[in-house]
């Protein structure tokens, strides 16, 4: 009874009590996050057997180059000059002193070690945060010597993974068709590098016209189109193994052949009877299936990543505009409404986007929208450009342009550019030729 | 016994005629009193009370001053002007002379303004126009009357704001602002309504953080909350970039503890 009555005199006691005061911050800065790349350190030994079987002096500075301009070409991160850093790279792989690299404004810092074991490559690496004085992530790998730029490419992935919540898209690489000539007697070869310019290698000796070469989403197959004896034909390349083979001849015009999400099918276009429409082909048995059936011209057809929808362009309407339909043909919706005409549509790994070329008054544009047609937004624009090919986290788009060689219009070259979803970041992607109708691989290493 | 009646009777009627005859106001005249004359109270501190405007007393001792002087001065220039004045028509050079004597006769009162200049606009007003010296009191006691209950309002506000445990708007804005300037918001981050950080805070009173924690925590090791986790660490980095916080200078216990919600929707959104 006692207690009772004390409890009634605790509630009677007036207590000063504050609110928990709360401040909404809705605003920030949208300047990258200034990163650290430190150069993985390499003890004596490590080193010589470095320069014996890579000619490479320092393995680790040239891994943190790799890893440091991955990450400054996705203008997500500001990568801070190596000329700042105070501490030594073998010290900070063991324990940064956070005071030293906050002073230089990093807020995130990667530090790594390289050692050779039984005669392989091992990276350790580790991400921290800065401000926060603690470890983010700490891996290792191990592989072959001569991968060690793909080690640098993993490494990214994971530190860009960890940083901004959305996979990467550095482990990968680009198939395009290289051209050199002149324009009336183009040659048009095959060729794959990495994501980066770097490794590049010619899969076709140019001896035929090759075009639109497409990656499998699920691995590291390719379709492509090839003239043979002036008539086209749809192979299948196997990356790894270098082994080729024909999906088929087929009539008439032929265009862009692209596998389904499952790796399954092919759906491509092709002219019968004078009329183009959309076909898909299973590659087990090699049925063909009609899934457009009207009298305009229907090309360019891209599946969704769940691969029950489809998207691509027709004249039905007059002009060539972007729709949509379901992956049997039925339930045909157009989506693009804009002034201009719409083609080679993609539709967004992620889902959630449709990228598009579009050419309106003269100029090509390259250009997003949602895939109800909504919320349009062209990234760039020049004097010819086009085939629009996603990254795989659905990030950023890779495309060729055709540009005059010089001021007074004449000559002109073709080079691959690459543009993320802001329509900030545009950067030519580098290669040993000219290069048009790029593919974005998925990740190697998954 | 009619005989003793009589004789005390007798003493009794002296006695009393002795009693009237000594009394002093008998034999004194009647007082002459001044006739009644009203008087009207005014009450006079609202014109004479100085300490209210200090400067003003000194400015009307000053000015009572500088009347004698001016009285003096202003009735000696006419004199001498009009002994200086030619007949015909000065020649261009002896304009110049004319004007030049004539600012040399006008230096008494601009000596006057001179010194007046040292004062603030407020007197040198009173100067020009002293009869109205009262009014001006007037107003400059409207004035610290005003700005007092301008002061009486604001601490109201902050009273009002203390009681119900918020920060004025000026202290948040200046918080906002200086968090602002830390928060480098991911720029790989998908729009989402979800996407709301929220983080209890613990606070010296310099504002230097004891403590984070994000109130959603859990959240932060759940699968398909990448976003979410980033997001969150990014706060984190934004708090601990911007210790120690503006905080105000005064009011500890109303916001020693404090809660930030980071919303990056406006920005992402674009």
């Amino acid at each position: 009874m006692k207690s009772i009555y004390i409890l009634i005199l605790l509630f009677l006691i007036p207590i000063k009590a504050f609110a928990l005061i709360e401040v909404d911050i809705t605003r920030g800065n949208l300047s990258p996050l200034p990163i650290a790349v430190s150069p993985l350190s390499t003890d004596k030994e490590s080193k010589k057997n470095f320069e014996v079987l890579l000619k490479k002096k320092d393995i680790g500075s040239a891994i943190s180059s790799v890893v440091e301009n991955n990450l400054k070409q996705t203008g997500l991160f500001n990568t801070l000059s190596k000329d700042a850093f105070l501490q030594k790279p073998n010290i900070a792989h063991l324990k940064p002193r956070f005071e030293d690299w906050s002073l230089i404004k990093a807020q995130a810092l990667i530090t790594g070690k390289v050692t050779i074991v039984n005669e392989k490559l091992r990276v350790e690496f580790r991400l921290w945060d800065v401000l926060a004085g603690k470890e983010m992530m700490a891996l290792a790998f191990t592989t072959v010597p001569t991968n060690w730029r793909r080690v640098g490419h993993i490494i990214t992935d994971k530190v860009y993974e960890r940083l901004t919540g959305e996979k990467g898209y550095f482990d990968t690489r680009i198939i395009y068709v290289a051209e050199e000539g002149p324009k009336t007697n183009r040659v048009k070869k095959l060729a794959i590098m990495d994501q980066d310019g770097f490794n590049n290698k010619y899969l076709t000796l140019g001896n035929e016209l090759v075009l639109t070469p497409r990656f499998n989403p699920t691995n590291q197959m390719v379709t492509y189109l090839s003239y043979f004896r002036n008539l086209p034909r749809v192979y299948l390349l196997d990356i790894e193994t270098g082994v080729q083979e024909v999906v088929g001849d087929f009539p008439g015009m032929t265009f862009a052949p692209r596998f389904s999400p499952d790796g399954k099918k092919i759906i491509m276009s092709f002219a019968m009877d004078g009329n183009s429409e959309i076909y898909t082909m299973d590659l087990e048995n090699r049925v063909v299936e009609k899934i457009t059936n009207h009298p305009s011209i229907d090309t360019s057809p891209s599946y969704s990543p769940d691969g029950k929808f489809i998207c691509f362009n027709s004249d039905r309407s007059g002009y060539q505009q972007i729709y949509v339909m379901k992956s049997d043909g039925t339930n045909v919706k157009r989506i693009s409404f804009g002034k201009g005409l719409y083609g080679t549509p993609v539709w967004s790994p992620r889902g959630d986007l449709i990228a598009f070329t579009k050419l309106h008054k003269g100029k090509f544009y390259i250009g997003v929208m949602r895939v109800d047609g909504t919320g349009e937004r062209l990234l760039t624009e020049n004097f010819y450009q086009e085939a629009p090919s996603w990254s795989p986290n659905g990030r950023v788009l890779i495309f060729y342009r055709e540009t005059k060689t010089n001021s007074e219009g004449e000559g002109f070259s073709a080079k691959l550019w690459s543009i993320d979803l802001t329509g900030y970041n545009e950067r030519q992607v580098p290669t040993e030729t000219d290069a048009s109708d790029p593919s974005w691989s998925s990740l190697l290493s998954n | 016994m009619n005989r003793s009646i009589f004789i005390s009777s007798g003493f009794h009627i002296l006695l009393v005629i002795i009693t009237a005859m000594s009394l002093p106001f008998l034999s004194k005249k009647p007082i002459d009193l001044p006739p009644i004359v009203s008087v009207e109270l005014i009450q006079i501190t609202d014109q004479t009370n100085i300490p209210f405007a200090p400067k003003a007393k000194k400015i009307i001792e000053k000015v009572k001053k500088k009347e004698k002087e001016k009285l003096v001065s202003e009735q000696a220039p006419p004199k001498k002007v009009k002994k200086e004045k030619p007949d015909a028509v000065p020649l261009p050079d002896k304009k110049i002379e004319k004007v030049e004597k004539i600012e040399n006769k006008k230096q008494n009162p601009e000596k006057i303004d001179n010194e007046v200049k040292q004062v603030s606009e407020f007197e040198k007003k009173e100067l020009f126009d002293p009869n109205n010296i009262a009014a001006l009191i007037d107003k400059s006691k409207e004035e610290i009357a005003e700005s007092t209950n301008k002061l009486d309002k604001v601490t109201q506000d902050q009273d009002k704001t203390i009681k119900l445990g918020g920060l004025s708007l000026s202290e948040e804005d200046a918080l906002k602002a200086q968090i602002f300037g830390c928060w480098s918001i991911p720029l790989g981050l998908p729009y989402s309504d979800n996407y709301i950080v929220r983080i209890k805070l613990k606070l010296k009173p310099d504002g230097s953080v004891i403590k984070s924690e994000i109130l959603d925590h859990a959240r932060m090791n759940k699968p398909g909350q990448k976003f979410f986790k980033v997001l969150a660490e990014s706060a984190l980095r934004a708090i601990k970039l911007c210790s120690p916080l503006r905080v105000p200078t005064t009011g500890y216990e109303r916001w020693k503890e404090l809660q930030l919600n980071f919303d990056a929707r406006e920005m992402l959104q674009g």
